[in-house]
């Protein structure tokens, strides 16, 4: 009798309330499309697949494609250099839009600090085609600023792109200059959300700007900066592979190839999907550790946590 | 920030020195765009003699004209358009609403329907098997591919079901009393109260859809649906190991150079007229309540 109740008040609730999950239905239909029914396909990692048997009728073969990456230097290298690339992002990207809000909170509201924002943030909405065609132009051997600067001075000029120790900081400047100004909205934001009787008092007592900045800015700011930390450090993995498509090349390779460059070389470009997508899992596997650990901590530590 | 005024002599050096810095930096930001106008307006033999720094040297439109000609051009523009403009309204059609009914209380599931969305910001089945899936929808080389493929992501959905989420209850409840439905409440209510909500997600489309290129890159075979972005990558790509170009370009008033310029700078403009509209929606709250969750 229970049962049969409450069946007749879940009908009575759709009867209701079917309005909210028709329009729900999109985008779970959406959802299940488009980013569900590739994670059933990652099972090809774990098969001898082929395009003309598709991915249920293509044979098992364990994981002899794990075995093929561990044991390719090419992989192992697409590892070390992700790491390298992200570790030295983290390093030098993330605090760099941290700076920024500080300085930016030092120059009163106005004109003049409004277009220096309105500077700083443009490149985040340039594509980054155009990021990498500047970068090529400014970058040229022949006719680029950068080398004409450095014949006005005397030295030879530097090929910089095709030369694997100029990769690393070429990229990752790259991406600074596009996205420090953008990220550091964030920061502005929970800069805004002090309290102003802190300054207030802080001025009474004679403290300088300086100390401000580092014993009140600072720290009202440190959650926020802890969120955006772990935030990063869940995406660690997702270097910026598509510049690195725009600008690398076959000599640039060795400090250049990262996993997400790898898995398009011999997926999307080499056909070798079975060996790719076992290389996209194990990015995946990697990234889900990396954001559940980081939120984990995260928790334990300052009870800061982003679920 | 408040007390301006109280400057010490300490201070005074410091603010200096920030606003230095702080100009320095914004004007190393827009360099690189100053000098692609300059070498987009700049004739083809001062580039390759480096003469152009910052401002035209032989001030020539022949690289706008050579890319006025490109026949490919206009129709990689216009490709652009359509996948900026129907991809935009496919994505709030499926956005909108799906958030509404994340924000619903009275949803059955709604946990695990919250869930099933944020999962994918954590893991996601990566480059090859969305791509098979594409294929075997049928998606390859089509404009509905691209439109439909990309219409959605968990960052934009958890944005505006936060913001929806945010509304009082007290709002929609004089329009219950007129006996209004969830599609009456959503778009008499909701939509309205949302504006600025909407239009960041809008304007987050917009921008992602005009400068998306991997996707099309990868997709598309077809030249006549490829967009903007991936036609300036084949130029860059083709016109740096194309001699041909170069020597026959010698003597022409344009180059490489400012050819590849030129697309950048048309492709750029766009940007620039709806930025003002994104500087608008960009503060604190829209963009911290994606962030959280």
């Amino acid at each position: 009798m229970k049962n049969s109740s409450r069946t007749s008040s879940l009908i009575q609730h759709f009867k209701r309330e079917w309005q909210i999950y028709l329009l729900l239905a999109p985008l779970v239909i959406w959802f299940l499309l488009f980013l569900y029914k590739p994670m059933y396909g990652l099972q090809i990692a774990f098969k001898d697949f082929s395009l003309f048997k598709g991915v249920d009728a293509s044979p098992w073969v364990g994981l002899e494609h794990f075995r093929t990456l561990f044991d390719s230097d090419m992989f192992i290298r697409a590892i070390k250099n992700t790491f390298i690339i992200s570790f030295l992002n983290l390093l030098i990207g993330f605090p760099t839009p941290i700076i920024l809000a500080l300085m930016f909170n030092e120059i009163a509201q106005g004109k003049f600090r409004k277009s220096l924002q309105t500077i700083v943030y443009l490149p985040h909405f340039i594509s980054l085609v155009i990021i990498a065609g500047i970068v090529i132009n400014i970058f040229s051997p022949s006719t680029g600023v950068v080398n004409l600067l450095l014949q006005k001075l005397g030295f030879e000029p530097i090929y910089f792109l095709t030369q694997p120790e100029w990769f690393r900081p070429i990229f990752i400047g790259s991406g600074i200059w596009q996205e420090a100004g953008f990220q550091s909205i964030v920061y502005l934001a929970a800069i805004a959300g002090v309290s102003p009787s802190l300054y207030e008092s802080a001025v009474v007592d004679g403290a300088s700007r300086w100390q401000m900045m580092w014993k009140i800015t600072l720290p009202c700011i440190l959650p926020t900066i802890i969120i955006m930390l772990i935030i990063r450090i869940g995406n660690l993995l997702e270097v910026g592979f598509e510049l690195i498509i725009l600008l690398y090349q076959p000599s640039t390779f060795q400090t250049a190839d990262v996993i997400n460059t790898f898995i398009y070389r011999q997926g999307l470009v080499g056909n070798q999907y079975d060996v790719a997508a076992a290389a996209g899992l194990f990015n995946a596997v990697v990234a889900f550790v990396l954001v559940m650990a980081a939120n984990t901590i995260s928790r334990r530590l300052t009870r800061t946590s982003l679920w | 920030m408040q007390n301006m005024n109280l400057y010490s002599r300490g201070d005074k050096l410091f603010v200096r020195i920030n606003i230095f810095l702080l100009t320095l930096f914004a004007l190393s930001t827009l360099y690189p765009f100053i000098y692609i106008a300059a070498v987009s307006f700049s004739s083809g033999s001062a580039v390759t003699a480096g003469d152009v720094i910052y401002r035209p040297i032989d001030l020539t439109l022949a690289a706008y004209k050579y890319v006025w000609n490109e026949s490919q051009f206009w129709v990689s523009y216009m490709n652009t358009f359509i996948y900026t403009v129907f991809g935009t309204i496919v994505s709030l059609l499926i956005i909108i609403p799906g958030a509404y009914a994340l924000s619903r209380p009275q949803l059955i599931g709604r946990r695990f329907f919250n869930l099933f969305v944020a999962f994918t910001l954590w893991f996601n089945a990566g480059l090859i098997p969305f791509f098979l899936n594409m294929r075997d929808l049928g998606l390859l080389d089509s404009y509905f591919g691209i439109i439909i493929g990309f219409a959605c992501n968990a960052f934009n959905v958890i944005l505006l079901r936060n913001f929806f989420e945010g509304i009082p209850q007290s709002f929609e409840e004089a329009a219950r009393m007129d006996g209004a439905n969830d599609f009456q409440v959503l778009w008499k209510v909701y939509i309205p109260l949302s504006k600025p909500a909407i239009a960041t997600v809008a304007l987050f489309c917009i921008v992602s859809r005009w400068n998306g290129f991997f996707w099309a890159m990868i997709l598309l075979r077809d030249e006549g649906k490829i967009p903007l972005q991936v036609f300036l990558r084949q130029t860059i790509v083709s016109l740096t190991s194309d001699e041909e170009f170069g020597s026959t370009l010698l003597e022409a008033a344009y180059s490489y150079e400012t050819v590849t310029a030129a697309i950048i700078v048309a492709s750029i403009i766009p940007v620039l007229f709806i930025y003002p509209f994104l500087q608008k929606y960009f503060n604190k709250g829209i963009l911290l309540g994606g962030v959280k969750e």
